[in-house]
């Protein structure tokens, strides 16, 4: 391990923050698309449909097809990586958001109305807060899809700590495979609880003395 | 009342949803300030929707609805919903929100200064009869009553003059809505606030209301005071609605506490000695006397335990006496006091006018002569041998 560590180190800090980088803008791309994308949707029911079963579809190609597919519109490289994975972030996101918001009761919505809320106050000031818990949710799953598909990204030259998964593979040293895997995997799962804190932060408080 | 003004108006109005159904057609009713308007009709009969249109949350597809004596299509709608105030069934309080940014939820949009929203919420709770440590809490923390109480006097945070009132107290257990009932004919007695109220429930209409509207299938079938309506019911539908029971017992209970009263109640003012109370109790018969300011105003009484306790010579009744537990204005309806007097036990009840001025009492005694009518009818009773029970009663003593 030491050894590896000696080896590797300085590359494995580069790809760990490649993959950090990649995963990161894909994730941001997703979310400020998705969740205005998934509110505005709640307003148009029919269009609705459609945008679900379409994203939908994208999250069905395989995930080694889409970043090859990115290959003649994007070249290679780091930009048709982070497209793809933007691609893939959505879904989970759209989704949650639009059933977030739709799950909304109905009456807040309507008082807010009457008691003189704008539409735009309504949204943010009753709205987001209360879908809050089921968007974050969304995002939170999309942040552990991204950061484990990224490593296919270094399959297109994306970099990352794919580099060493692929490495490892076609030179048949499975240190280098763990040496690649552990990373994402405490990569994803970091993240997953950064969030999770995150998402405490953002969900409304309902209770009074109760510390978050 | 028919000299106030009138605060919204509705003039051929009907609303046509999309695909031809007619949610409600030809409606004209006027609304004066002051009033506590019920709408009231069966599911479907619009009375929902007719009361969401003077708030514009729905437009109406024909005719011409007034506010303040302006067509609602000249206001902007969310500045017209800020000024009218607005309950719903679920209190639609915002869980994220602290009771007191509840409360103050449209003065906020009105950006009104921190202060005066501070100083109205603590006004505000006050009125919902809640401690001011409850305006921290969050709405999950209160009682559904509790919560309710709120989402009452939140429709009031901007002074709005009119308040529309969605079904509020459907989901509450009948002890908690009494309570609200006596808080929102508080608003509109006391504050003078004009409110529109939806229910299908007809004892609560008959309990409010001073104008009722009847609906039916989007239509107005009897606009008037609850008083004609049961004297006077349009038609089948009406007379459905209001029950075979109300209908009889509306025969006699358009009796007002006035007309059962006695004018010469015993009392005494403030400034006399207690010797003299006593003096006037021998001389009245009584245990007790009601007490007024030189004005005849009304300020309590009391009563010979009181004295006997307390007894001093140079004490003036104004030392001892007890503040009022209860009284009636006189023009209340023996139906809505009866029951009170008598469950709770009071021998007698002073009965004032508007002014709170003494003009007298109701006893339990002249009370119970009424019920008494009511049950056995008026005839004499020439052989009082042969006498039949009436079922009700019969029933029961059949098991003794």
């Amino acid at each position: 391990m030491i050894n590896f560590l000696n080896q590797h180190g300085s590359e494995l800090i580069i790809k760990t923050w490649e993959q950090i980088y990649i995963s990161a803008l894909a994730l941001f791309l997703g979310i400020i698309v998705a969740v205005p994308l998934g509110i505005i949707l709640t307003r148009y029911e029919k269009t609705a449909k459609y945008v679900m079963s379409i994203s939908s579809m994208l999250q069905t190609i395989p995930s080694l097809a889409l970043l090859t597919l990115m290959i003649p519109i994007f070249g290679i490289g780091k930009l048709p990586s982070i497209v793809a994975l933007f691609i893939y972030s959505l879904l989970p996101i759209l989704r949650n958001t639009y059933i977030g918001m739709n799950k909304v009761n109905k009456n807040l919505i309507d008082a807010a109305k009457g008691l003189g809320m704008t539409t735009a106050q309504s949204i943010f000031k009753v709205e987001i807060p209360m879908a809050m818990p089921i968007i974050m949710a969304g995002v939170r799953l999309s942040a552990v899809y991204v950061i484990s598909w990224s490593t296919l990204a270094s399959y297109i030259g994306a970099g990352g700590l794919g580099d060493f998964i692929f490495n490892g593979l076609n030179l048949y040293n499975p240190a280098l495979i763990i040496g690649g895997t552990i990373p994402v995997s405490i990569l994803a799962i970091l993240t997953d609880y950064l969030l999770g804190k995150f998402e405490k932060k953002v969900t409304p408080i309902t209770k009074s003395g109760v510390k978050k | 009342m028919s000299t106030a003004k009138e605060i919204v108006s509705f003039r051929n109005v009907a609303k046509k949803y999309r695909g031809g159904s007619i949610g409600v057609e030809n409606i004209n009713v006027t609304i004066k300030e002051g009033e506590f308007v019920c709408f009231i009709g069966t599911s479907g009969s619009g009375k929902t929707t007719t009361m969401r249109m003077i708030n514009r949350m729905i437009d109406p597809s024909k005719g011409k609805i007034t506010f303040k004596g302006h067509n609602i299509r000249h206001y902007d709608p969310v500045r017209l919903r800020r000024t009218i105030g607005y309950v719903i069934q679920n209190n639609g309080l915002m869980p994220h929100m602290t009771i007191q940014e509840n409360i103050t939820l449209v003065p906020k949009l009105l950006k009104w200064p921190q202060e005066k929203m501070d100083k109205k919420a603590h006004e505000l709770i006050k009125l919902a009869d809640l401690p001011e440590s409850y305006l921290d809490r969050y709405p999950a923390e209160l009682s559904g009553g509790q919560q309710q109480r709120i989402g009452v006097v939140r429709a009031l945070a901007a002074d709005q003059d009119l308040i529309l009132m969605d079904e509020p107290f459907g989901a509450l257990d009948p002890i908690t809505r009494d309570d609200l009932q006596e808080l929102i004919k508080h608003l509109q007695e006391e504050l003078g606030k004009t409110i529109v109220f939806v229910t299908h429930d007809m004892d609560e209409a008959l309990k409010l209301a001073t104008h009722i509207v009847i609906m039916d299938s989007g239509h107005v079938i009897q606009d008037d005071t609850p008083d004609n309506i049961l004297q006077h019911p349009a038609n089948d539908f009406v007379k459905d609605l209001l029950g075979e029971e109300r209908l009889l017992q509306a025969q006699q209970n358009t009796l007002s506490v006035s007309d059962i009263m006695s004018t010469n109640p015993a009392k005494i003012t403030l400034g006399k000695s207690l010797a003299e109370a006593i003096r006037t109790m021998s001389l009245r018969h009584v245990d007790y006397l009601l007490v007024t300011d030189d004005d005849n105003k009304l300020k309590g009484y009391i009563d010979l335990e009181t004295i006997n306790e307390r007894y001093s010579k140079d004490a003036s009744v104004s030392d001892i006496y007890n503040r009022t537990r209860m009284k009636f204005n006189k023009d209340s309806y023996l139906r809505d006091t009866s029951e009170k007097i008598l469950k709770q036990g009071y021998k007698y009840v002073p009965i004032v006018d508007k002014d709170n001025y003494l003009i007298g009492t109701v006893t339990r005694a002249s009370l119970v002569n009424i019920i008494y009518d009511a049950i056995w009818g008026k005839e004499e009773l020439d052989n009082p041998d042969e006498i039949k029970l009436p079922a009700s009663i019969a029933k029961g003593s059949d098991k003794s």
